[in-house]
């Protein structure tokens, strides 16, 4: 008995500690962000600074900077997007789930080859480009992220577990398919239609793929490309730096800057994190449960 | 008979046409997105040219493949692909293992479930936002890896420019963004297995060490093949974002870790030869086809529940 009293302290603590360093990086990362540029260029990056600045943060959001207009993109992009594929993933889902309709098997292997067989790269981006979906915002919102099959079949199984009698019941009440998928279906399938919001959301605010390969223009770059951008162009920095003229060459924050972009980017997600990772193990539960 | 057949199609869809209609826009964008991109296909057989499009550009047989297998890349980023994947696959299983079995003798339900939310944070973070944790530690100037060997004593490293650290640095970065996933799948699995098993162990004097080898990971193998193999049936793919968001076009680094998908993106985007793209594409994915088609075979032999098809 006292042994596994023993293992179990060791366990906590094992589990602990390394909880404590799967966070460190990041810990590592907000340090740097409130770090004085002097501190940086004698000490390098360090998680004890000889001293600390909130330059970074004052200089991103001052009136020349384009990290502003790069968060409005992201957040109109996750919002318009994540509205559309929800709405498109969950109507789909219900003809997918509901009885009544013949060819609903049929259907679902239409959606199913498109997730074995995969064409690549090349014919989506003549296909965006052909649509017109590039340097605007739209290229952002539709290809590849507006709709996913496999999210669509994760609504669908969920929405089999719903008696059919109810779409009896309301047929007769003399309901279409139309409001007996908006009044009765979505709100009894809440929790999975808040799991693939969820799946959305995330791959809406995360995307910089579509910006890489359909968006030239910086006033359209969403927050995550500008973070790319910004470590890879320098020019970028000095055109910031340049919107913040009450500063001194020596104290222009250039490497702090490039962390606090980064944390910023973050934020949202540990607003919404307590939200967030429990629809997501919620999600990951529904999903692994087949049909 | 067919004529009927069309008829009763045709009456079907007339009657439930609401149904249908709900389902329309994700038709059109599967249409167009997925059907429509097969006729592309044929720029791999092509000398492609924009202003001609893919009716009238000259074909070239198989020159684009040639082109691309007589190089040594063809070995190299297939090569790194794979190896960059299995590796993925094996010490992110092993960790994710390690860390379920730990945490199912955890005894605070409170505890593990702040736990597992603090390792599967960065999962949500995207391969941007890790680009820049990566550059923190291994940056030439400033990083925290040099100033640590120089306060140490010991000479810096040029860690950008030294294709042979890039494998390890890569696992570990994907082990600790991706573990908490498989960790909460396998705690969701390993909740699942029958408790009589355990208090029938208990009683025939099995200790924890021993129910863990004898009950907890024998029953946990089928889950651990199922998801090992789908995820080599994806081993030609992948990694994009991760690859391209830490290297970008830092060609020291590409004899370690330069991929089949980052090739194909330069070859489009940098280079502006989309014929090239799309053979490289196009072998990507008949490889990647038949993967995943003979994994799913195996998977229905093994398990048939969860065979993808």
């Amino acid at each position: 008995m006292k042994t596994y009293k023993t293992f179990d302290t060791i366990n906590k603590t094992f589990i602990t500690i390394l909880a404590f360093i799967c966070t460190l990086p990041l810990l590592l990362v907000l340090i740097v962000s409130i770090t004085d540029e002097r501190s940086i260029q004698s000490k390098g990056y360090s998680f004890f600074p000889n001293q600390w600045s909130f330059d970074a943060y004052q200089l991103l959001f001052s009136g020349g900077s384009p990290l502003l207009q790069s968060y409005l993109i992201s957040l109109t992009v996750t919002a318009v997007g994540t509205f559309l594929a929800v709405m498109i993933t969950s109507m789909a889902g219900y003809t997918l789930a509901a009885r009544h309709v013949r060819y609903r098997n049929g259907l679902a292997m239409f959606f199913f080859v498109t997730m074995v067989f995969n064409t690549g790269l090349v014919p989506w981006y003549m296909i965006s480009t052909k649509l017109g979906l590039q340097n605007n915002i739209w290229a952002l919102i539709i290809p590849s992220l507006v709709f996913n099959p496999f999210n669509l079949f994760l609504v669908r199984n969920y929405m089999k577990q719903i008696p059919e009698s109810l779409i009896e019941a309301a047929k007769i009440d003399g309901a279409n398919d139309a409001f007996i998928a908006f009044k009765i279906f979505f709100p009894l399938s809440l929790p999975v239609i808040a799991t693939i919001t969820l799946f959305y959301g995330i791959g809406y605010w995360n995307n910089w793929f579509n910006a890489i390969m359909l968006v030239d223009k910086p006033n359209l770059y969403p927050l995550q490309y500008l973070l790319f951008k910004l470590n890879s162009e320098i020019s970028m920095i000095q055109q910031m730096q340049s919107s913040l003229s009450s500063m001194t060459t020596s104290q222009l924050p250039s490497e702090s800057i490039k962390m606090a972009t980064a944390i910023v980017t973050i934020g949202p997600i540990v607003l919404f994190y307590p939200f967030l990772q429990r629809y997501f193990i919620k999600g990951l539960l529904i999903g692994s449960v087949k049909e | 008979m067919n004529l009927s057949k069309i008829s009763s199609t045709f009456k079907e869809i007339r009657k439930n046409y609401i149904a249908y209609s709900l389902a329309l826009p994700a038709i059109i964008y599967t249409f167009i997105f997925g059907y429509l991109t097969l006729p592309y296909m044929l720029i791999a057989f092509q000398k492609f040219n924009y202003k001609l499009g893919i009716w009238k550009s000259p074909f070239v047989g198989f020159d684009n493949f040639k082109f691309f297998f007589m190089s040594d890349r063809a070995w190299q980023v297939t090569f790194n692909t794979i190896r960059l994947n299995f590796l993925f696959i094996v010490v992110g299983t092993a960790a994710a293992l390690l860390l379920a079995i730990l945490f199912n003798e955890l005894k605070g339900r409170r505890f593990s479930r702040i736990m597992q939310s603090t390792i599967l944070f960065p999962h949500f973070l995207s391969w941007v936002i890790i680009s820049y944790v990566v550059y923190s530690f291994f940056a030439t100037n400033y990083g925290l890896l040099n100033q640590t060997l120089s306060w140490l004593g010991l000479p810096q490293e040029n860690w950008y420019s030294e294709p042979r650290y890039w494998v390890s640095i890569l696992v570990t970065v994907n082990v600790w963004k991706e573990v908490g996933i498989s960790l909460v799948i396998y705690l969701a699995a390993i909740a699942g297995i029958d408790s009589s098993l355990y208090e029938a162990a208990t009683i025939d004097g099995a200790n924890r060490w021993q129910q863990v080898r004898y009950l907890t990971l024998p029953l946990l193998m089928p889950t651990v093949i199922i998801l090992s193999l789908l995820a080599l049936g994806k081993i030609m793919y992948g990694s994009f974002d991760m690859i391209y968001a830490i290297i970008k076009d830092n060609g020291l680094l590409y004899p370690t870790v330069d991929v089949i998908d980052t090739y194909v993106f330069r070859s489009l985007r940098l280079i502006g030869n989309p014929a090239q793209a799309m053979a490289v594409g196009l072998y990507q994915s008949v490889v990647g086809f038949i993967l995943v088609f003979g994994v799913n075979m195996i998977v229905r032999k093994v398990s048939p529940d969860n065979a993808l098809f």
